[in-house]
């Protein structure tokens, strides 16, 4: 009797990976970068299966996702690698197998143990990074004001400035502006913020979403995106190679994006394989380069995959330095994370 | 069974179906809705209960109300210039085109409609920038000495607004121009009525279910859309959608999410009341 369920069992397994219309199927929530087929398509043929691609934009819409779904319907999570504990506290992300992870292949910097480890347990890994500072067109702003987040609301560029909308980097850059770590943000530190902060929007001309902050800078609508980065005017280099962008010296934030695999999914070795191809040389390369938009890989082989034209868009022989010079996202609990969206929501309805 | 009760058997019958979906895709998730309005986050977690928090929030916030009233001036500005573009653009096809032709004419003025709604926005995007198309015409026939800021403004939002609605509005009234009976205009024209007093006293009335239908359609869309002032506002000003948006997609709060949708139903709703004198949704 078992036999044959034995080998029932097996002969409908095979039909599954054998029928297409049957092909066994992976569900990802991800970014936007996830979409580019350059990226999906060689691991859909090397393990014969369909990726299902839902884009999300932002922790909460995330992982409210997950909150309406039931356990199995998804397998794997891309999220903002500061918010990595935030959804192991939910219950959303399966332990991954350290030993069986490319971390060692990775920049030092961007291995982020204490980001993607909780407990001594690993939950996720760090697959792309960069940076959020200050990007502008060469040929409209002197590039050497581009050195100084005072020029910015100095009056000097007043109605040319675009703001990236979203707060976390933008407070955490106005914060570096006032000497403030963006560790060190908190209750008391936050309102020294929001005077600055305004001023930056009174001298901006938009608040704008990714498209729109790239087709500001594109169009000549703005000279300036304060957010922006190698994420914005890399995938529009090869059209505008006036786009350019740069580190101040007060510093920048650097983001950084982890995947792991979610709690609950009935596929969690198919997921890992999906963990691992992103975070080979290979799919680092095409993510680094994904359509949506250009970011650092984690994996520092991914190098051996980029041309040397990739690899001068991405600043990768300038890593060291900006490394140095950038810090992580705040990590707000619930109420600073409330009084920031607080702040920013003021600040857009100005 | 009497011929009355078969009658209202089969009425019923006939009217399950609608009223299942309606029950089940509508009335719940709306009682859902207003149920979450009244509960309250503690950290990132949402807390059921009955408080009336959210709402004195949104009626004592200043953020919030200007975003009312943002949503509000906007709706009701883009909704009286695409009534008054498109009434004459109906009146024009409805009596001026030959009969053969007004099928093309109209197919014109819908063609916008076949392209997506966030594309044209950006379009719009383009057309408006400081180096646009529209600057660019104002600078070459040496009108404006410095391209105007259009793109990222109000300005911006009612000019996408209205490029959409205009062609819906033109549907609804030329629905109802091209039923009126040209003997009813020859008739006061007749009894020595003007050109004028004809439109004002005959035709306008006449057609008014049809303008007030496609004012409403406008407003109820209007006041809704997140994705207009998004792209083409530049965030410059929240709108009670953006809001919304923010609460969902950032903070993660639901209840006040809710409650400012609850809100905006209430909005739409009075526009309905205010509007159903003349309201003839059969005729959209």
């Amino acid at each position: 009797m078992e036999m044959t369920m034995t080998r029932t069992l097996s002969a409908l397994a095979l039909l599954l990976t054998a029928t297409p219309g049957l092909a066994q199927e992976l569900n990802a929530l991800v970014w936007c970068d996830h979409t580019d087929p350059a990226l999906i398509e060689p691991f859909e043929k090397k393990f014969g299966v369909k990726v299902n691609l839902k884009v999300y934009e932002g922790t909460a819409a995330g992982l409210a996702i997950l909150d309406q779904s039931q356990p199995g319907d998804w397998d794997v999570l891309v999220i903002d690698a500061v918010d990595v504990k935030r959804a192991v506290e939910a219950g959303r992300l399966a332990e991954l197998p350290a030993d069986k992870l490319a971390t060692a292949d990775f920049f030092p910097e961007l291995v982020m143990a204490e980001n993607n480890t909780v407990d001594g347990k690993t939950y996720a890994v760090t697959e792309k990074f960069g940076y959020n500072t200050i990007s502008y067109d060469k040929t409209k702003v002197d590039p050497a004001d581009m050195e100084d987040m005072a020029v910015l609301t100095s009056g000097k560029y007043d109605g040319r400035i675009g703001i990236y909308d979203y707060y976390l980097p933008v407070l955490g850059l106005v914060a570096l502006g006032q000497g403030i770590n963006t560790a060190d943000i908190t209750a008391e530190t936050l309102p020294k913020l929001k005077d600055p902060l305004m001023a930056l929007r009174k001298a901006s001309k938009q608040v704008s979403d990714v498209v729109s902050a790239q087709t500001g800078l594109a169009t000549g609508e703005v000279d300036i995106v304060v957010g922006g980065g190698e994420w914005l005017t890399a995938v529009l280099a090869a059209e505008n190679p006036n786009l350019d962008w740069t580190i101040p010296k007060q510093g920048g934030l650097r983001w950084a994006q982890s995947i792991g695999v979610v709690a609950g999914s009935t596929q969690p070795d198919l997921a890992l394989e999906f963990v691992n191809y992103i975070t080979s040389p290979e799919g680092q390369a095409r993510l680094a380069t994904s359509s949506c938009y250009w970011g650092m890989p984690a994996n520092a082989k991914a190098g051996d995959a980029l041309t040397p034209d990739q690899k001068a868009v991405l600043r990768w022989d300038q890593q060291p330095d900006y490394l140095k010079r950038a810090q992580l996202y705040p990590i707000p609990d619930a109420a600073l994370d409330t009084a920031m969206q607080d702040l920013w929501t003021e600040m857009l309805a100005q | 069974m009497s011929l009355a009760a078969k009658d209202s058997r089969q009425a019923w019958g006939l009217l399950a179906p609608a009223l299942v979906w309606t029950a089940a895709f509508f009335v719940l998730p709306f009682l859902g809705m207003v149920a979450l309005s009244f509960a309250n986050m503690e950290g990132r977690d949402i807390v059921r209960g009955f408080d009336p928090g959210n709402y004195a929030r949104i009626f004592t916030d200043t953020v919030m109300l200007g975003a009312l009233r943002n949503s509000l001036e906007i709706t009701v500005v883009v909704t009286v210039i695409s009534v008054v573009l498109a009434y004459p653009l109906a009146a024009i096809i409805a009596f001026r085109v030959p009969a053969r032709w007004q099928r093309l004419a109209l197919m014109m003025a819908v063609l916008p409609f076949w392209t997506s709604y966030v594309v044209r926005s950006y379009s719009w995007l383009l057309v408006l920038g400081q180096n646009g198309v529209v600057n660019k015409a104002l600078l070459g026939l040496g009108l404006i000495a410095e391209p105007l800021q259009i793109a990222s403004t109000r300005t911006a939002t009612v000019i996408g607004f209205v490029h959409f609605f205009v062609m819906l509005l033109t549907l609804t009234i030329y629905a109802n121009l091209i039923q009126l009976s040209p003997n009813y205009a020859r008739a006061a024209q007749d009894l020595g009525a003007s050109r004028w007093q004809t439109f004002a006293h005959v035709i306008l009335p006449l057609t008014l279910p049809g303008v007030v239908t496609g004012a409403f359609l406008t407003f109820v869309l209007s006041i809704g859309d997140y994705i207009t002032p998004q792209i083409l506002g530049g965030n410059t000003e929240l709108t009670l959608p953006q809001l919304i948006m923010l609460q969902l997609g950032r903070s993660g709060n639901f209840p006040l999410a809710s409650a400012l949708s609850v809100v905006l139903m209430a909005v739409v709703t009075l526009a309905y009341f205010a509007s159903s004198r003349w309201l003839r949704l059969d005729r959209v």
